[in-house]
C-alpha cells in the first residue's frame, strides 16, 4: 500500500472562514427627507380623502336642516381650537383615560406574561389554565361590565379591571407561543448540559419569545385603549375619562363635541400603537443583531 | 466477495480494544412506544484517539444511535457505558441561539456549568480561534452563512473539553463546497483534541475521510452490517479524497450499503 499525501503539519490549525459574510445593516441610504416624504403622503392622502367624502355628505347629501348630523370638517375643528370650554374638559378626561389605559395595560402585560410562563413550565398547567383565558377572550365584555361595575363600583379600579380584561388575551397568547417557539434540538443541547428549570426558562424559553411578547404588547395597547375607553363609556362615577364624555357627547346630541371627541380616541389609539410599533421594531431588530429583514 | 473487515497493518498508536472505552454499547435495542424497532443489537465500543463514523441510509436508526448514546432516549434493552468527564453532542442544524452573538452562544456551556464570567469568556474565545472565526465573535446567527453557524456550533462543542463528542449529520445540510472544507477542519481538530468521535452521516466519502474506522447500519430495524477500519493517519491532506486507496475504501463500504438494502 503506497502511502496516501498528507497534510502539511501546519500549526495555524484553520484557515480562515472562505465563505462571504452577509454585511449588518448594509441598505440603500435614501435622504431623510425622502423617506419621511414617502411615509408622510399616503397618510396626508388618506385624510384628504376622508374629508373630501366628508364635505360631500354635508353638504351635498344633508339636506341644510339636517346638517347638524354631520357639521362640516371645519366647523367641528374649529371648534376644537377656538373653544376652551370644550376642550378642557375634554383634554383632561383624556388624560384620565390615559390614565387607566397605562395602569390596565401593565397589569395586563404582568399578569399576561406570567400566566404564560406557569403555563409554560408545567404541561397540567397549560390544561388547568389555557381555558379560563380563552373564556375571558369568548365571553362579551358587555355581559361582564355591569357584574363588574356591581362588584367594584364605578370608579377608576373597575375601568382598569375591564381594560386588563380586553387586554390580557393577547399578552397570554403570544407570550405562551413565543416561550413554547424554541426548538426540539435547543431543548436537547440544555439537556444534555444538564441545565436546571430556571437555566431553561431565562435562557433558552424567555429569550426565544421577546418577538412574541412585543406582538402581545403591540395588540394589547391598542386594546388596552378601547378596554378605557368602554371602562368609562360605562362607570361613570367620579371624574369622568373621554368615554363618559362620548357618552354625555351622544345623549345631548352634540354632534361637532361628539366627533372631536371620537377624533381624540382614534388619535389616541394610533399613538399608543405607534408607540409599540416603534419600540417592537428597535428591540426585536437589535435581538437578532440588525439583519434588515 | 471483498471482506468485510481487513487487517489494519500502519496504525500502531489507535487499538480500541486495548485503550480504556470512552463509550461502550452492548447488544443495544431500541423500540419506541408506537412498535416500531429503531436498532436491534447494536454493539460498539470506542476509545480516545477513535473517530468512528456510522453510515447508512436515511430513517435506519444512525440518529437514535447517538440519542441514545447522550442520554437523550432510554434504551429498551442491552447496556451503554459512557465513561467521559464530559461530552459533547453537534445537531443536524447549527441549533444556535439566535439572540446571542457568537461568542454567546460559545459562553454558554460555560454558563449553565456555573464557571465565572472570565473564564467562560477566556475559554470562549480560545474555542472560536480555533474554528476560524476570531474577529466574528460579536456576530449574530442571522449575520452568518451556513458554515459560519457550524462552526459556531463546533466552538460550543469545543468549549466543553470533551471525551466524547457525538455529531449527528452536522455537515448535511452544507452545500458541497462547505462541507468538504468543514471535513478537512474537523479532522483537524480532532488531531489536536484526540477525543472519542462518534460521527453520523449518509456520505460515504465523507465516511470514510474523517474517521479511523466506519461503521456500515442496514436500515429497518438498525443493525450494524460491516466495519471497515480506515489505515490513514492525521492530519489527512483535502487531495487524501482524489487517491486509489481512498476510492478503494469508499468502493467497498458502497458495496456493504448495496448489500444490505
Amino acid at each position: 500500500m503506497t502511502t496516501p499525501p498528507m497534510a502539511p503539519a501546519d500549526t495555524a490549525l484553520l484557515s480562515e472562514p472562505g465563505e462571504a459574510q452577509v454585511p449588518a445593516g448594509e441598505e440603500d441610504r435614501r435622504p431623510w427627507w425622502r423617506t419621511a416624504l414617502s411615509r408622510t403622503v399616503p397618510i396626508v392622502g388618506a385624510l384628504a380623502g376622508i374629508a373630501v367624502v366628508w364635505y360631500a355628505v354635508s353638504y351635498l347629501v344633508l339636506p341644510p336642516n339636517q346638517r347638524f348630523l354631520l357639521p362640516p370638517p371645519h366647523e367641528v375643528y374649529g371648534e376644537m381650537f377656538g373653544n376652551a370650554r370644550l376642550m378642557g374638559p375634554m383634554t383632561a378626561a383624556l388624560g384620565r383615560t390615559f390614565g387607566v389605559t397605562v395602569f390596565g395595560l401593565v397589569i395586563a402585560v404582568v399578569v399576561g406574561i406570567a400566566y404564560a410562563v406557569v403555563m409554560s413550565q408545567w404541561r397540567y398547567a397549560e390544561r388547568v389554565l389555557y381555558p379560563y383565558a380563552v373564556i375571558l377572550q369568548t365571553i362579551p365584555i358587555l355581559a361582564l361590565v355591569p357584574l363588574i361595575g356591581i362588584w367594584l363600583g364605578y370608579g377608576f379600579p373597575a375601568r382598569v379591571v375591564v381594560c386588563v380584561i380586553i387586554a390580557v388575551f393577547p399578552m397570554i397568547a403570544n407570550t405562551l407561543f413565543g416561550l413554547q417557539s424554541a426548538t426540539a434540538a435547543a431543548h436537547d443541547l440544555l439537556t444534555l448540559n444538564k441545565a436546571t428549570r430556571w437555566q431553561r426558562l431565562w435562557k433558552l424559553q424567555f429569550p426565544a419569545a421577546v418577538p412574541s411578547i412585543f406582538t402581545g404588547l403591540r395588540n394589547a395597547a391598542g386594546l388596552a385603549v378601547i378596554g378605557a375607553i368602554v371602562g368609562d363609556y360605562f362607570f361613570q362615577q367620579g371624574a369622568v375619562g373621554i368615554g363618559g364624555l362620548l357618552r354625555v357627547y351622544t345623549e345631548r346630541l352634540q354632534l361637532d363635541a361628539l366627533l372631536i371627541a371620537v377624533s381624540l380616541t382614534a388619535l389616541f389609539g394610533v399613538l399608543v400603537f405607534t408607540v409599540f410599533a416603534v419600540l417592537d421594531r428597535a428591540i426585536v431588530g437589535r435581538w437578532y443583531g440588525h439583519v434588515g429583514r | 466477495m471483498i471482506p468485510l473487515t481487513s487487517a489494519s497493518t500502519d496504525r500502531p498508536d489507535v487499538d480500541s480494544a486495548d485503550t480504556a472505552s470512552t463509550l461502550v454499547l452492548d447488544k443495544v435495542t431500541k423500540r419506541f412506544p408506537t412498535g416500531t424497532v429503531a436498532l436491534t443489537d447494536v454493539s460498539l465500543s470506542l476509545g480516545p484517539g477513535d473517530f468512528v463514523t456510522v453510515v447508512g441510509p436515511s430513517g435506519c436508526g444512525k440518529s437514535t444511535l447517538l440519542r441514545l448514546a447522550s442520554g437523550l432516549e432510554k434504551l429498551t434493552s442491552g447496556r451503554i457505558d459512557v465513561s467521559a468527564a464530559s461530552t459533547s453532542y453537534v445537531f443536524q442544524d447549527a441549533t444556535l441561539l439566535e439572540w446571542r452573538s457568537a461568542a454567546r452562544n460559545v459562553e454558554l456551556v460555560g454558563e449553565l456549568r456555573g464557571e465565572s464570567k472570565a473564564e467562560r469568556k477566556r475559554r470562549a474565545q480560545e474555542a472560536l480561534d480555533l474554528v476560524g472565526l476570531s474577529g466574528f465573535e460579536s456576530q449574530h446567527p442571522r449575520q452568518l452563512s451556513g458554515g459560519m453557524r457550524m462552526r459556531v456550533s463546533l466552538a460550543r462543542a469545543l468549549v466543553a473539553e470533551p471525551e466524547l463528542a457525538l455529531f449527528d449529520e452536522p455537515f448535511g445540510a452544507l452545500d458541497e463546497i462547505t462541507r468538504l472544507v468543514m471535513q478537512t477542519e474537523l479532522q483537524k481538530l480532532f488531531r489536536l483534541k484526540r477525543f472519542a468521535g462518534l460521527f453520523i452521516t449518509h456520505s460515504v466519502s465523507e465516511a470514510v475521510y474523517l474517521s479511523t474506522k466506519v461503521l456500515v447500519m442496514s436500515g429497518r430495524p438498525g443493525r450494524i452490517v460491516g466495519e471497515i477500519p480506515v489505515p490513514w493517519g492525521y492530519p489527512r491532506s483535502p487531495d487524501l479524497r482524489h487517491t486509489a486507496e481512498f476510492a478503494a475504501l469508499t468502493g467497498r463500504v458502497s458495496h456493504t450499503l448495496g448489500e444490505h438494502s
